[in-house]
């Protein structure tokens, strides 16, 4: 590592002025941005911790009854209190191993945008909002391909707001090493549609299955995205799979999650 | 009854309370007043010219105390090399310079080129990065065929091409196999490859060098299997320190696994530091370096073929092998694919003629040596896949294929040089089909396919040679070291002891198994015995462990000094008790005359040995303190027979291994819990090969799985669960050769079960109408799902 100050503030207010500072970087839980710093391929002059923000720390209905979940919370949290959406709760109980899940947060992982990662799929498969200490965005709108999202230099995820559907299940084949997605599908079925969100696949990163989506709104069923198959250009190929691999697992997974959530 | 004591009992692990405590003392730990740190800068390219590395902007960096680069290793002798291997032409391999820092030239990701000492370690890597390096870079050889064919690029321009060496075994047997292959009823062939792996122990190495002015000594600690030999090797090969100014310590060591025997430039630079700095030098890798700079295992590519006649009776077995050695021979490189593989072809099975080639490869990847069973698995592999196709194309039970050619008397002489002594490959085969439940497999299977599954029952049987082994033999081999082991048993006045062997322990148990041997021995009890290992200070000169040889030869030597001390304390006991010799007798830790009630504890003469105030001085000297030496006549040879069934999942590839069995013949047993925790992990091992584990290079030299997030190791959930996880050594011929009867056991489940594993995948998908005959290791999903939509 090189050398860095870190702040600890306990408030959104006082982490954005943190942020402020030349060469700031947020600290989540570190599980991406500490192993990135012991390898010296990142060098911020300051990291802000946002383990002591209690406004950005677990987990509550609002108003409008959807779920918000303080952007510094861990997996761990979600896993366990979640209750009013189980899918998200079973989502996050896989993520990792404990270690993982008592430190890594759910704005650590979104900020990230690991195309393999499972919160992007839960995100946008849910239509969530992320909140930042700024303004609020739209899930759609949010993901802008692998490792990149429409955060501001500085800006923080400070909750995010997930609609609750009538039913959801997440499916994630693992990668045999790393154990995140090789290919995840999360799939909500609300009241005015289905959503069927894809991670660990694309080239492109986090995206929606519109022809599944479109299948499952008329008939919420595996066989109704039976014949449908996702095609494997713009699929990651690698030492764990060819992209066509990948093209098929997310017809897979998809079944899958139907039929879990059914 | 089990035992609650000596041989043959579950000893608890006395060595885990402090592994399990953190009371450990692993070379880590090791500090020394006043160290300093170093870093490597590696090589992130394959294959490249050294034009300059220049060190002027790291030289004032804060804490920097020196700047090594290759220059300053001239002087120097390179990394040797333990083993000369001949080739089919009589002419002796191709053997590199291998220097401690590059020099003129780069030929691996992950090779050492310069390495800065520094008051810190973050000093050190900061002036590490500050160290400007002109490299021009150039093709990569990475494809061992392509590296053969192709002499355009050579790794090391002074050696005539990328071959080592071209092998033949047994050269004048080559004729003979080929005409019977000619006649044969029937051949099968197979190409496969054995696939790269990285050991990964637990804990990475470190070295720690230090260097005492006063006495011009040089200590090294690091993490060795066998500190003695990394002592002659680096004392006389690398800096030329005698023996006696230099003393190598492996203080407890987290897992060795194979990569943890050889001798590394990171241990020849930190105790040659040490000197030039007058400073203590430490390096602890991290776990990046070390999937670049930990000898790797494995990697040939093989194509075998079986010819049987009209009876399916085996008549002969040929093999074409390409091994990769990787840039540089590691210390014992040259002798896996050829010593440790092409005598291990015959198997459990008499086929009259055998004829192996190798081909041991140069190219621009990390050195390829030992890796648990080193060479065995390799030979195992091929072997029992062709035997399982055959018997496919045949269309005859792979049991019963098996058990026809069985080799049924011994000893038997191979046709590939090594001579069994003992064995019952059909016990171990009865054995495994009743722990494995062979006849409710179908029900099994039915159950599974109407879940949507398909499953798969695999069968493999294997033979090893261990306790590596007499010395007269493997020096004709062309090992350029001997292979006794050592051990002196010193016993204190008070009747306790310890032994000082040259084994080595890293995670095996000897703490608690090698008492258990002098406990039955002597008749007293266990906790009167400690184990010291580890240091050449205090150790008799030895081998070290490795080839599963810690009990076969270790022990043996252990129960040769022990045989001494009881001779001696006879002679003892016979003064105090007025008595002949001849009538003494030793039970349950006392002496006792023949026939009569007279007896003296252990103690007492023990005491009288050390306070010789009644002491027959004329006939005997005091004390109470024995050495042995003992190198074994041949191998042992453990074998088995293992069993496997499989999941499939048809629709992502994903396997899942539902039951495993072992039947093991290790001849006699010491420590039965020991002894079935050291097969649970070498059949991990082998699941982790056959299905998870893959060192991966691109075109361009660079490795694809250089940390956990891509090289998968396997984990308790990637395991059958332990009621289905049987290991079983009730079948038991003993050693013929050594005192204890006992053959080796940790490298076994390694060996055994990365065939066992595929054959029972692709049992699975020819149940599923999918007409795979072959599947490379390793299984992962997407090559099974492939493999079947193909
Ligand atoms: C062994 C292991 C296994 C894992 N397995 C999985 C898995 O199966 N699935 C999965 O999805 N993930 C997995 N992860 C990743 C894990 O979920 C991480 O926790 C997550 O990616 C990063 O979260 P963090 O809180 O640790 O963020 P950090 O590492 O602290 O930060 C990551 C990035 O986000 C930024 N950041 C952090 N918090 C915020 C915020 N509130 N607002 C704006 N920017 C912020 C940081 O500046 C940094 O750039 C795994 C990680 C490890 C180490």
């Amino acid at each position: 590592m090189y050398n860095f100050d870190v702040e600890t503030p306990g408030t959104v207010a006082d982490a954005v002025a943190a942020m402020g500072r030349d060469e700031a970087q947020a600290l989540g839980g570190g599980q991406t941005l500490i192993p990135t710093l012991k390898q010296r391929l990142a060098s911020p002059s300051v990291l802000v911790s946002l383990s002591r923000v209690a406004e950005m720390k677990g987990v509550c209905t609002g108003d409008d009854g959807r779920l918000c979940v303080g952007g510094a919370t861990t997996h761990a949290t979600v896993a366990r209190e979640a209750t009013q959406y189980p899918a998200l709760a079973a989502m996050a109980s896989h993520i990792g191993d404990p270690a993982v899940r008592n430190r890594g947060t759910i704005g650590g992982s979104l900020a990230n945008n690991d195309p393999s990662a499972c919160y992007p799929a839960a995100v946008l498969g849910s239509g969530a909002t992320i909140v930042t200490n700024t303004r609020e965005i739209a899930a759609d709108d949010y993901f802008q391909g692998m490792f990149s999202t429409a955060l501001e230099e500085g800006e923080l995820i400070t909750e995010v707001r997930f609609p609750i559907p009538e039913v959801a299940n997440y499916q994630k084949f693992v990668q045999p090493a790393s154990r995140f997605a090789l290919v995840g599908v999360f799939v909500a079925k609300f009241a005015d549609g289905v959503r069927v969100a894809v991670t660990g696949a694309s080239e492109d990163g986090v995206f929606r299955w519109s022809e599944a989506e479109a299948a499952l709104s008329s008939e919420f069923s595996a066989s109704a995205v039976g014949g449908l198959a996702v095609s494997g250009d713009g699929m990651i190929s690698d030492l764990h799979g060819t992209g066509a691999y990948r093209a098929h697992l997310v017809g897979v997974m998809t079944k899958r999650a139907v039929e879990a959530a059914a | 009854m089990p035992k609650d004591g000596g041989i043959g009992a579950s000893s608890k692990r006395r060595e885990d309370v402090r592994f399990l405590t953190g009371a450990g003392n692993y070379t880590d730990d090791i500090n020394i007043h006043g160290q300093a740190h170093v870093a490597f800068l590696r090589s992130d390219i394959a294959h490249g010219t050294i034009n300059s590395v220049d060190t002027s902007a790291a030289q004032g960096m804060p804490g920097v105390v020196k700047i090594f680069t290759g220059a300053d290793f001239e002087a120097v002798g390179g990394m040797p090399c333990g083993w000369q291997v001949t080739d089919k032409h009589g002419q002796p391999m191709q053997e590199p310079r291998h220097p401690i820092l590059a020099h003129g030239k780069v030929r691996h990701v992950g090779e050492p080129i310069a390495a800065v000492v520094a008051d810190t370690l973050e000093q050190a890597r900061d002036a590490a990065e500050a160290i400007v390096l002109d490299i021009d870079e150039l093709p990569a050889v990475v494809d061992m065929k392509a590296a053969v064919a192709n002499n355009d690029v050579k790794v090391h321009d002074d050696l005539t091409s990328n071959l080592c060496y071209d092998w033949g075994f047994v050269e004048e047997n080559k004729a003979a196999t080929d005409e019977a292959f000619e006649k044969a009823a029937h051949v099968t062939t197979l190409e496969l490859v054995n696939n790269r792996l990285v050991a990964n122990p637990m804990e990475p190495r470190v070295a720690v060098g230090d260097y005492a002015r006063g006495t011009d000594e040089s200590t090294l600690y690091t993490t060795s299997q066998n500190p003695h030999v990394i002592r002659l090797l680096m004392g006389a090969f690398v800096l030329g320190i005698p023996e006696h100014k230099l003393r190598v310590v492996a203080p407890d060591v987290g897992g060795g696994f194979g990569t943890k025997i050889f001798h590394y430039q990171e241990e020849a630079f930190c105790t040659f530091a040490a000197k030039a700095c007058n400073r203590a030098v430490k390096w602890t890798s991290s776990r990046s370096e070390a999937f670049m700079s930990d000898a790797h295992g494995r990697d040939h590519v093989t194509k075998i073929e079986l010819a049987l006649d009209g009876d399916n009776n085996f008549t002969a077995v040929r093999t074409e092998t390409y091994a990769n050695m990787g840039a540089y021979l590691s210390t014992f490189a040259p002798s896996i694919p050829t010593w440790l593989h092409g005598t291990l072809m015959a198997g459990n099975y008499k086929t009259p003629l055998i004829y192996v080639n190798v081909k041991a490869v140069f190219t621009n990847t990390v050195p390829v040596d030992a890796y648990r069973g080193a060479g065995r698995p390799e030979a195992t592999f091929q072997l029992e896949r062709v035997i399982d196709k055959a018997a496919r194309e045949l269309g005859v039970d792979p049991v019963e294929l098996r058990r026809q050619n069985f080799i049924t008397e011994f000893p038997y002489a191979t046709p590939v040089a090594v001579e069994y002594d003992t064995g019952d490959y059909h016990a171990t085969m009865d054995k495994v089909l009743e722990l494995s439940d062979r006849d409710g497999f179908a029900a099994r299977r039915a159950e599974s396919e109407a879940k949507g599954k398909l499953r798969g029952f695999g069968i493999n049987c294997f033979i090893e040679a261990c306790g590596i082994a007499p010395s007269n033999l493997v020096g004709q081999l062309g090992a350029r070291a001997g292979l006794y082991e050592s051990a002196t048993v010193r016993v204190n006045a008070t009747g306790g002891l310890v032994v000082m062997t040259g084994s080595h322990s890293h995670g095996q148990g000897h703490e608690t198994a090698f008492p258990q041997v002098i406990a039955d021995m002597i008749g007293i009890d266990e906790s009167m015995i400690e184990v010291v290992h580890g240091d050449t200070a205090n150790t008799p000169m030895g081998m070290g462990t490795y080839g599963s040889r810690s009990i076969a030869v270790g022990g043996s030597a252990m129960v040769r000094a022990t045989e001494k001390i009881i001779a001696k304390a006879k002679k003892i006991a016979s003064h105090l008790l007025e008595a002949s010799e001849s009538d003494i007798e030793l039970k349950d830790g006392a002496f006792s005359v023949a026939g009569t009630d007279k007896s003296v504890a252990w103690g007492d003469v023990t005491l009288a040995a050390y306070v010789p105030h009644n002491y027959p001085l004329e006939d005997i000297e005091p004390g109470l303190e024995e050495t042995a030496f003992y190198d074994p006549s041949n191998f042992t040879y453990p074998a088995g027979a293992y069993t496997c069934e499989v999941e499939v999942d048809p629709a992502t590839g994903e396997v899942t291994i539902e039951r495993f069995a072992s039947a093991d013949d290790f001849g006699n047993v010491v420590n039965p819990m020991i002894v079935e925790g050291q097969v649970h992990g070498g059949i991990a091992q082998g699941i982790g090969q056959a299905l998870l584990e893959n060192c991966s290079y691109d075109e361009n030299g660079q490795l694809l799985s250089a940390s956990y997030m891509d090289y998968a190791m396997p984990r308790a959930d990637n395991l059958p669960a332990m009621d289905h996880y049987v290991v079983d050594h009730s079948c038991q011929t003993p050693c013929t050769h050594n005192p204890l009867g006992v053959k080796g056991c940790g490298e076994a489940g390694a060996i055994g079960s990365p065939p066992t594993v595929i054959n029972a995948i692709i049992d699975a998908l020819q149940s599923g109408g999918h007409k795979v005959d072959h599947l490379d290791m390793p299984a992962t999903p997407a090559r099974v799902w492939a493999a079947m939509n193909t």
